[in-house]
Formats: C-alpha cells, structure tokens, sequence
C-alpha cells in the first residue's frame, strides 16, 4: 500500500476509534454525539461510551463554547461586618475554562460559531469590549467536523452558503470510508490532534474525496434569489398582515431559539444566598415576550408577530446587513425540525422574497 | 468628535475599565438625594481612586448599576465630565433592581460599568442655539449636557431649558432649579401637567407651552428626552415650529443586558441601541424600522 505524502491525511480504522477517543479525552474534555432517550446530544464521552454517527444530532455542539448557563463571576457582600450586605464587596472572576475537543461536529454547527466570532469579539465597540468568556472557549475549543451523510427533508445548509462537506469553521474533518474513517486537518489546532495517527494511503485518500463529493451532489440546490432576502424583509417591516399570517401558528415555546447553533442572544442575572452570590449568564430567548419587556411596561416587540419578524429580520436582514452579507443562520434546519407547530423559516425567506417582488 | 458632521452621533470610541467588559467596578455612594417621591440621585466614587481618576466619558453616555443579588440596570450618567469629583445617577423606582438601588444609602457599595454607548454630538452645535425639553425622569441625560454647556458657555448661542413634570412635587433636580431659572444666561422655562397651589410657574403639557414658547428653528439644535407619549407629541411640535429632522436630537431607553453590542435585546433592526445609541438624530430614528 502506497502511503500517502500528504501528512494531514490521517486514518482511523473502527476497531482503533475508542483509543483515538481515549487518547482525545485525556488532554481535553472531549464531547460526542450520543442517544439520550430519543435524542442525539453531545455530551461528555467517558471510556466505554459509543458514539452515534448515524443519526442526526437533534442539538448542535453549541453549548461547548456557549454554556446554557455559566458564572461571569461570584460576589460578596460580607466584607464589612458592620455594614453587611452594604459595603465591603468582593468580586471574583470566574475559573478560567479548559480544553475541550467535539468528535463529530456536523459543517453547518461549525459554521454556526461564524455567526457568534465577530460579534463576540466586539464588533459593536469597535472591538474595544470583547466577550472574554466566549472568546477563551473558543480558543481552546477544537472541532472535529464529519462529512455530513444524515440530511434530512429540514436541511438547507447550501441556502446559506455552506455544504455537507464545508470546512469551514473545523479544525479536522472527518469522513467515513471502508473500514473507517479518513481524518484531514484543517488548522494547526486540528493537525496537533492528530499527529499521533498513521498517515491516510492514496487509496484512503481517493475514498474521502469520493465520500465528500458524493455528499455534496447530494444537498439541495438553493434557490436563485436568497441575495435578496435581507432588501426583502426590510421592505416588508411595517406589513403587519405578512408577519401576522407567518407567525399564526408560532406558539413562541422558544424551541427554535435553544435549538439554534447561531442564536446567541442571552440574559444576565443574579443568584445570590445571603450575602454571596453569582451573576450568571444564560442563553435567552427572543420569542418571549419578557426578553424585550421594560419596567415601565412599555414592550416594543409585545406582538408575537413582532418578535417572529426580528428572529427572521436579524437571521436574514440585520445581520447580513452588518456583516458583509452573511447570514446569521447555518441551515441546520433545526428549527423546523423541532417546532411543535411547523414554522418554517425557509418559507417565510421565499414568501418574503416573493411578496417584496410584488410590492 | 472631529468626523462628526451636522448633529449625527456616531458609535463611540469605547474605553473600559477593565479588560473583562461584565465585571462592574466597585463604586461608594458619597450622597443620596431624594427627588421625589419614587426618583432618588445617587452620587457616587470609584472605590479605585486610580480608576477614578482616569474615569473619562462624554455626555449622553450611560452606565450600568449593580446591586449585587438583584441585578443590573442602565442610567445615564448625569453629572457632566466637566465635574469629575464624583459620577452622578437618578434612578426612579419602577422594578426589582430599582427597589434595590433606593435602599442604598452614603457609603455603601453599588457596581457600575461605565461609560457605555454613543453621546450627545455636542461639537456639532457650538456656535448653536440649543433648546433643551426634558419631562420627568428624562431630564436627567438633558441635565448632563446642559450642565456641560453651561460649563463651556461661551461656545453655544441662547440656551433655553423647558423642563416638565407632572406636579410639582415629581420635579426632579429641585435643589438645582432656583439656579437655572435665575441664570441670566439660561432660558429656563417650568411647567406642570395640572394646577398646583403654590406653583409660581406655568401650566401645561410639554409640547403645548413649547409651541408657546416658539423658538426660531434657525441655526439652533433641540435635544429632548421624556416618556414616549411626551416624545411623541414634541416630535411634532417641533416640526410644526419647522425644525428639521437633522436639528432634532433625542435619546432613547431600551431594555438592555449586556450595554456592549452583543446580548441581541435593544435593537431596532439592525441598529443597537447600547452602541449606536442611546443618542440618536430623529433623521437618524426615520432612517431606522418603526419599533420604539
């Protein structure tokens, strides 16, 4: 068997998977798709665990670098006993996070943290406030992107500039051939994960690419006109009957937001026991009323139509009108798959397109 | 600043004070002040005095307020930058945090992350006239700038003041309005919504007594800021006293969590109201989707 030359190519046969796995696991936390009931998580893979790489995440690695949930820092009031509670503070930052590796990453979950980079980073500011603790995650976060072979009817990653065989935003790729599965990195922090693998053979090689063109021929042809659709929702603000029949059968349960590898809106709140406690940071949920509900009483998105509009209107307009285009949606179609009352976010795109052309 | 053209703000040059943007700096309450009956004025110190003393902003911009176990909300900082011994808040009472921002008293500890967002375009108008309508608590970021010009007063034409409050007794900045109204050079003009015994000043709903007052749209700039309903019909007052779009400048509330452009929560369209804002032109506000 001719070696291949390319030393980023690398093979893992199906018997050897749980000690590449294990050797994963010892330098980071390493998460893995795995069955959960009826679903598909990932989740912190232990020795013994088997990984699910036939059936389609029904979450994405998201919360890897975003927690649900995760402490910006403690405080205490009880430095001053004379006054407690009122003087005498105490903050502490939040431990600093460790290395963490996903194994099986699907491309579009990749391409969700594309989403998240610039804003995260402090476009808003100039780049003067960043989001330390995303960033930090990030960095130490090294994804393991799979050649996608489970599309469903819900997925429209080509929509929205991807493929099931994107790169982008991995750090490996890994794509299942006869007999296992080729490992090809991407970045420097992909390659050092898999510099203790035999090289790939030509064959191999050959194998992977055929996996990988194959998976492509099979996505969904996007439509012609997506170019159009943040001129097209904007056009549509203030067309209170188009949102309110998109968003009739919206029960605003907020599953499209959880499920979402772009969604990254979030609140800030307190949990405190006596004197000492914790500002966390949790993810939010855009089609609630409370997310925009003031004290006074006054909400500017109090309709759900309205709040509908600004899930679509940021994805498809506001977003790619700040960042060069792109869309703030990676075509998971998560959100599709999961809602209780089959709202589709790929419809109301099109319908959108449609109705501003005969404006 | 110098960029700036006619009274546009543009996004700030942010400058923390820490590198972590969520972590509030420690501030003691050197004074409180009662202003009315659910508005009170806390004065207040970085506990850093290096901080402190590097402490620089511009007016119009806000912080955030910490009572730590309650929350964060978001003020703007009403005492101009042209009188740093201490950073001053008026916080009404309305919600949780705000319940718990009344209960602290002088020397006790309150979090603040500041300076966040845009600020008043006050190179813009030099040389201006400059008409200031404020109702209620909205006074407050009105106060920031007009103390600030009258500090450099040299540098702006007439200055009129026309501040309202339902009664008398929810005029905020009490202690202050005797100054203002006896200022040779400030036109400072008072009013309530409703008779009141013993109010020596006029009557009337804001956009009313500023229709009265009729200021000449020349050469002049009018910043105004109170409860939407207020906003409203001022917007159209002040277009009625053809005032451009591009002379009218407000500053507006939403509610925010993060302050720094990425907790997604008070935007209009593809506008953030923490960072682009809270000051906007009202050619800016037509410009934006119609979602106050």
């Amino acid at each position: 068997m001719v070696m291949n030359t390319d030393t980023a190519q690398k093979f893992v046969s199906f018997e050897a998977l749980p000690a590449f796995l294990a050797k994963l696991a010892a330098g980071a936390t390493l998460y893995a798709p795995r069955r959960e009931n009826k679903a598909v998580v990932y989740r912190p893979w232990q020795a013994g665990d088997k990984v699910e790489l036939s059936l389609r995440p029904t979450e994405s690695c998201k919360h890897v670098v975003f927690p649900r949930s995760e402490e910006l820092f403690s405080f205490d009031m009880g430095g001053d006993p004379e006054k407690p509670g009122k003087a005498g503070l105490t903050l502490q930052e939040a431990s600093e996070p460790g290395p963490a590796v996903v194994f099986a990453a699907l491309s579009c979950d990749a391409r969700g943290f594309l989403a998240f980079d610039p804003v995260y980073d402090g476009c808003g500011t100039g780049g003067k406030a960043k989001d330390t603790y995303y960033l930090k995650r990030r960095e130490k976060t090294t994804l393991i992107v799979r050649t996608c072979k489970s599309s469903l009817n819900t997925c429209f990653c080509t929509w929205v500039g991807g493929s099931p065989a994107s790169s982008e935003g991995a750090d490996a790729l890994l794509t299942e051939i006869n007999g296992g599965y080729l490992l090809e990195a991407v970045t420097d922090k992909g390659a050092s994960l898999l510099a203790s693998l035999p090289a790939a053979s030509d064959e191999q090689s050959a194998a992977s690419r055929a996996a990988r063109e194959q998976a492509v021929q099979s996505a969904p042809q996007p439509p012609q006109d997506m170019i159009k659709a943040p001129a097209a929702l904007g056009a549509l603000f203030d067309s209170a009957a188009f949102w309110e029949k998109q968003s009739a059968h919206c029960i605003y349960c907020g599953a499209c937001t959880y499920l979402c590898p772009t969604c990254y809106c979030f609140n800030i709140t307190d949990e405190s026991n006596g004197l000492k406690g914790l500002r966390m940071r949790s993810w939010d949920n855009c089609m609630s009323p409370l997310f925009t509900l003031e004290t006074s009483g006054h909400n500017p998105r109090q309709e759900k139509a309205n709040r509908l509009k600004n899930r679509v209107g940021h994805k498809f307009s506001y977003y790619p009108k700040i960042h060069s285009g792109r869309f703030s949606c990676c075509g998971c179609g998560r959100c599709i798959k999961s809602c209780p009352s089959s709202v589709d976010i790929r419809k109301i795109v099109l319908d959108a397109i449609k109705e501003a052309a005969n404006v | 600043m110098s960029e700036q053209s006619g009274a546009t703000p543009q996004r700030p040059a942010f400058t923390p004070g820490l590198s972590n943007p969520y972590l509030p700096m420690p501030a003691k309450v050197i004074e409180v002040i009662t202003e009315t009956p659910t508005i009170k004025t806390f004065r207040v110190v970085l506990q850093d005095e290096k901080l402190m003393k590097e402490f620089s902003f511009e007016p119009g911009q806000v912080g955030q307020l910490s009572m730590f176990g309650s929350g964060e909300s978001t003020f703007v900082i009403n005492s101009p930058p042209t009188r740093m011994e201490y950073l001053q808040f008026s916080v009404m009472r309305a919600g949780e945090n705000t319940t718990a921002l009344h209960s602290l008293e002088a020397g006790d500890i309150v979090g603040v992350r500041a300076p966040l967002g845009n600020y008043f375009p006050y190179d813009s108008m030099k040389g201006k006239d400059i008409v200031f309508i404020g109702g209620g608590i909205g006074m407050a970021p009105l106060r920031t700038l007009l103390l600030f010009m009258l500090d450099n007063r040299k540098d702006y034409g007439k200055i009129s003041l026309l501040y309202g409050a339902r009664s008398p007794q929810d005029m905020a900045f009490g202690a202050e309005l005797p100054d203002w109204i006896a200022r040779p050079d400030l036109d400072c003009v008072l009013t309530i919504d409703r008779e009141a015994e013993g109010w020596p000043h006029r009557v009337g709903l804001i956009p009313n007594v500023l229709l009265e007052m009729n200021p000449s749209p020349k050469n002049c700039i009018a910043i105004t800021c109170g409860p939407p309903i207020m906003i409203k019909f001022t917007l159209q007052a002040l277009e009625k006293l053809k005032f451009s779009p591009e002379q009218i400048v407000t500053t507006l509330e939403k509610r925010m969590k993060c302050g720094i452009g990425i907790c997604g929560r008070c935007n209009i369209g593809d506008k953030y109201v923490c960072v682009d804002g809270p000051v906007f032109t009202l050619a800016q506000l037509k410009e934006m989707p119609n979602e106050l």
